[in-house]
């Protein structure tokens, strides 16, 4: 039954990346831009989780809600302060930014309180659920709960509301939703806010997972979201989902199989191969360069 | 034969550099400290303008380019280290080898454009760093002991040789070709020009100076680890071109001599100086995304008087 | 007669998703002619040229270029065979020199490896000199050699379609292929154009593909005519027969309504 430990090890891992691409896939959908600092923006979630329960003494839920309105409201601030400017520039220069936001955010953090690591307080009981005979922690159940319930909403944002058709009709073609008189600016922020609250969720869900936060650790998750956008389709909101979960089983498969040193490896593997042989992912439209 | 009138200055200026450095040394005046930083420096310069030949002359949009500098980095090592090969035959076979690697990487790539090269590109990098971590004969994570057999000599040269092929590639046809790629790669193809074949060749050529840069930090710093050629690595080097000007070979030389100075006296402040380089960079993007130079040489500074005939 | 048939496309077809943005297209252009292709907006004219030059591959039917198939073929080997062409909206080198840019047409006169060049052997020089000459001489026929150091970007409007016309020339075309280059210009500028085609296919003995939306300028130069609609052929002829053909009236009455 070691299998099964494993399969709910990959999930929740695969969720997190979920949580993560989700943010990515929705910004590139909108403005076409890979928001470098979005991994960045998961990692201030997990610190901004980190001070509210360790410092306030405040629950998992309370913290939870805390960072993913501080991490919108970040999210907003990186897009109309660095991105908005850049929409009609280079691809390459608005890659460079976001490059250049992610290392300052970084540096930043380390700044001012260094880069030494930090244990996550324990919020949650450590009790665990016996099904079919393996036991499972129950951390991981509310994970995937708390996972499914905020994609739940998010598919209800998207379809079932105004803004939702604003979001989906500027990226179809935001020049066409702006004559229609959709306030185009508010909808890119409003896509950054949603991205960035689920980001910020997915570090505080990270840190109590893993319970080891630092620094530099939106990086590997935040390019790893990245690559299960792509393996989705960018821009697809059930590929994220479906290439989330698919890499961190695959990385858990990896791992069990006794190569963890190259785990962060096949992540890498999975994008060169989606890129070459379907780089627009497994929900992903094709496009064609107009000549 | 004839030469351009660029080439004797570069030549003169070159010789020039080499001897008044080269002088300071012998006298005395330039301790081990500031030849370690003359050295790095040239190894930024080296890594500068072989990315350069890629992002700023072919506009493929790499940021994986810390890979080659690795492969350049081990594979120099272990000719020298485990084979017991003198130096030159080390770092020759570090930079044919990253050659190859870049090759290898190259050839499935570069069909992509954009965002996805550079992402496909930072992928291999990333890959074939885990690969020299996974690799117990070249140490592992915890990296492998190289004796420092490099001098300022052997890394100045490392540069003219570098600034010298990429420059005359670039004002050859060939050099044309590639630049018709970052100007409007559908025109090209339509005017003959094979762009699959002139991107491999400058990744390639790119690949293989990056190795160069490599195969000389490899005997320059006692030890080579992984995390060394991490992608905050080819970060580093990226913001070299960008900074310099995309497009321009001199303004990728001179971010990189002015960056490792910024960075050496940044030495104890390693955050302070990643907070400037980013801050350096989201502005420079935002107010003046050409970078220092745009696509201009720095000798086109100097031309100004002579042209200036023709108004439209 | 058949080896005067620079270019055979029988029944020629392309797909993009479920939609036949091009069907059944039988286009046949003998040596040396001046043909023009015209029709509404969105007719399928320049995805046509598209497949001609090998940057759409056909879904069906198939095109020979003197005598041969261009299938798979990319769209540098099909200029290499000896056809080039300008595009509709102007796809100039913008920041390299109005030289460089003829230049980089003349890229297979000569033949200097890679290593000639990094290495600076003679080979590299006397190549780099015969480019040099070509270009020249192909920017004076076009009144731009006074231009040849400027950058593309700063040439005005009219002197750039001239630029992509005197580029494509340098690619040593038997056929050119020009899409819709007299678009912007005013009737002055297209008179001039008029007479400088008329001008270059003498001279260089050419075969001329022509898309245009100009009337004046098709039904004063051009021999034969075919027009598309919807992604069809609906007539060709020579510009007589087009003018009073009902069905070109109607597709052409029918875009005005639909507007």
């Amino acid at each position: 039954m070691e299998w099964i430990q494993q399969l709910v090890n990959g999930i929740s891992l695969g969720s997190i990346y979920a949580l993560i691409a989700l943010g990515y896939t929705m910004v590139y959908g909108i403005i076409k831009l890979i928001n470098f600092a979005h991994g960045d923006v998961f990692m201030l979630g997990a610190f901004i989780g980190f001070y509210a329960i360790s410092r306030w003494e405040i629950g998992f839920f309370p913290a939870l809600i805390i960072s993913m309105v501080l991490c919108a409201i970040i999210g907003v601030i990186i897009e109309r302060v660095a991105y908005k400017r850049l929409r009609s520039a280079t691809r390459i220069a608005a890659l460079i930014t976001a490059i250049g936001v992610s290392l300052l955010i970084e540096y930043t953090v380390i700044f001012f309180r260094g880069a030494s690591p930090e244990a996550y307080p324990e919020v949650l009981p450590k009790s665990s659920i016996n099904i079919l005979g393996v036991n499972i922690s129950s951390i991981s159940i509310l994970i995937l709960a708390v996972t499914i319930v905020l994609m739940i909403l998010l598919q209800f944002i998207v379809h079932k509301t105004k803004i939702g058709k604003a979001m989906r009709a500027v990226s179809l073609d935001a020049d066409a939703a702006r004559l229609m008189g959709i306030n185009v600016d508010n909808t890119i922020s409003a896509t950054f806010a949603i991205g960035s609250a689920l980001a910020g969720a997915a570090g505080v869900i990270f840190g109590v997972y893993y319970t080891r936060i630092e620094p530099l650790m939106g990086v590997l998750p935040g390019l790893k979201a990245f690559i299960a956008a792509v393996f989705g389709g960018i821009g697809s909101i059930p590929g994220a989902m479906v290439g989330g979960l698919s890499l961190g089983l695959v990385e858990t498969v990896v791992s069990a199989l006794g190569f963890s040193l190259w785990r962060d490896a096949a992540a890498f593997v999975i994008l060169i191969l989606i890129l070459i042989l379907k780089p627009s992912g497994i929900f992903g439209k094709n496009t064609r360069e107009k000549v | 034969m004839k030469k351009s009138k660029a080439f004797w200055v570069f030549s003169v200026l070159a010789l020039v550099i080499y001897a008044v450095v080269q002088g300071l040394i012998s006298g005395g005046i330039l301790d081990l400290y500031y030849q370690n930083i003359l050295v790095q420096m040239c190894i930024n310069i080296m890594l500068a303008v072989s990315l350069h030949i890629i992002i700023g002359i072919t506009g493929q949009f790499s940021i994986g380019h810390a890979g080659f500098m690795a492969v350049g980095a081990y594979f120099s090592a272990i000719a020298t280290m485990k084979l017991g090969l003198p130096l030159p035959v080390g770092l020759l076979l570090g930079a044919v080898v990253a050659a190859l690697a870049g090759l290898l990487v190259g050839i499935p790539t570069l069909r992509l454009k954009g965002d996805y090269l550079a992402i496909a590109t930072l992928g291999f990098a990333e890959i074939i760093r885990i690969i020299f971590l996974n690799v117990d004969y070249v140490g592992g994570a915890a990296g492998m002991v190289v004796m420092n057999m490099t001098t300022w000599t052997y890394a100045f040269a490392g540069v003219v040789i570098t600034i010298i092929v990429i420059s005359n590639f670039t004002k050859s046809r060939h050099g044309r070709g590639a630049i018709s790629i970052r100007e409007d790669e559908i025109a090209a193809d339509a005017m003959g020009i094979n762009t699959t074949y002139y991107k491999v060749v400058a990744f390639t050529i790119g690949s293989l100076f990056a190795g160069l840069a490599g195969a000389i930090y490899a005997h320059n710093f006692f030890i080579i680890q992984p995390t060394t050629f991490n992608f905050l690595k080819s970060f580093d080097i990226l913001i070299y071109v960008v900074l310099g000007g995309l497009g321009s070979l001199s303004g990728s030389v001179i971010a990189a001599i002015f960056l490792t100075v910024v960075s050496a006296y940044l030495a104890n402040f390693p955050e302070t100086r990643m907070i400037i380089y980013s801050l350096v960079l989201i502005l420079v993007m935002l107010y003046r995304p050409t970078g220092l130079m745009g696509t201009k040489e720095i000798t086109s500074l100097f031309k100004f008087g002579k042209k200036g005939g023709t108004k439209i | 007669m058949t080896s005067n048939l620079l270019i055979k496309a029988e029944n020629v077809g392309i797909q993009f998703g479920g939609l036949k943005a091009v069907q059944n297209v039988n286009l046949y252009l003998n040596q040396g002619e001046l043909v023009g292709l015209i029709g509404p907006n969105g007719a399928g004219k320049t995805t046509t040229f598209n497949m001609i030059t090998g940057v759409y591959q056909p879904t069906f039917g198939t095109i020979a270029f003197d005598g041969k198939n261009l299938k798979g073929l990319k769209p540098y080997q099909v200029t290499k065979l000896g056809m080039s062409r300008t595009f509709q909206n102007i796809r100039l080198f913008k920041d390299l020199s109005v030289l460089d840019n003829v230049k980089v047409a003349n890229h297979n006169i000569a033949k200097h490896s890679i290593i000639s060049s990094i290495l600076r052997l003679p080979s590299h020089f006397s190549g780099e000199a015969k480019m040099e000459q070509e270009s020249i001489e192909f920017l004076k026929i076009f009144g731009l050699d006074v231009y040849k150091d400027e950058l593309a970007k700063n040439l005005p409007y009219g002197m750039q379609r001239r630029l992509e016309i005197a580029r494509a020339l340098a690619a040593k075309p038997k056929l050119l292929l020009l899409d819709e280059p007299a678009a912007g210009m005013n009737p002055q500028e297209t008179h001039d154009l008029m007479e400088l085609i008329a001008f270059i296919r003498k001279e260089f003995n050419l075969t001329i593909l022509l898309i245009e939306h100009d009337m004046h300028l098709v039904m004063g130069i051009c021999e034969r005519i075919y027009v598309l609609d919807h992604g069809q052929l609906i007539a060709d002829g020579t510009p007589e027969e087009i003018r009073n053909n009902p069905k070109v009236i109607e597709a052409y009455l029918g875009e005005e309504v639909d507007d």
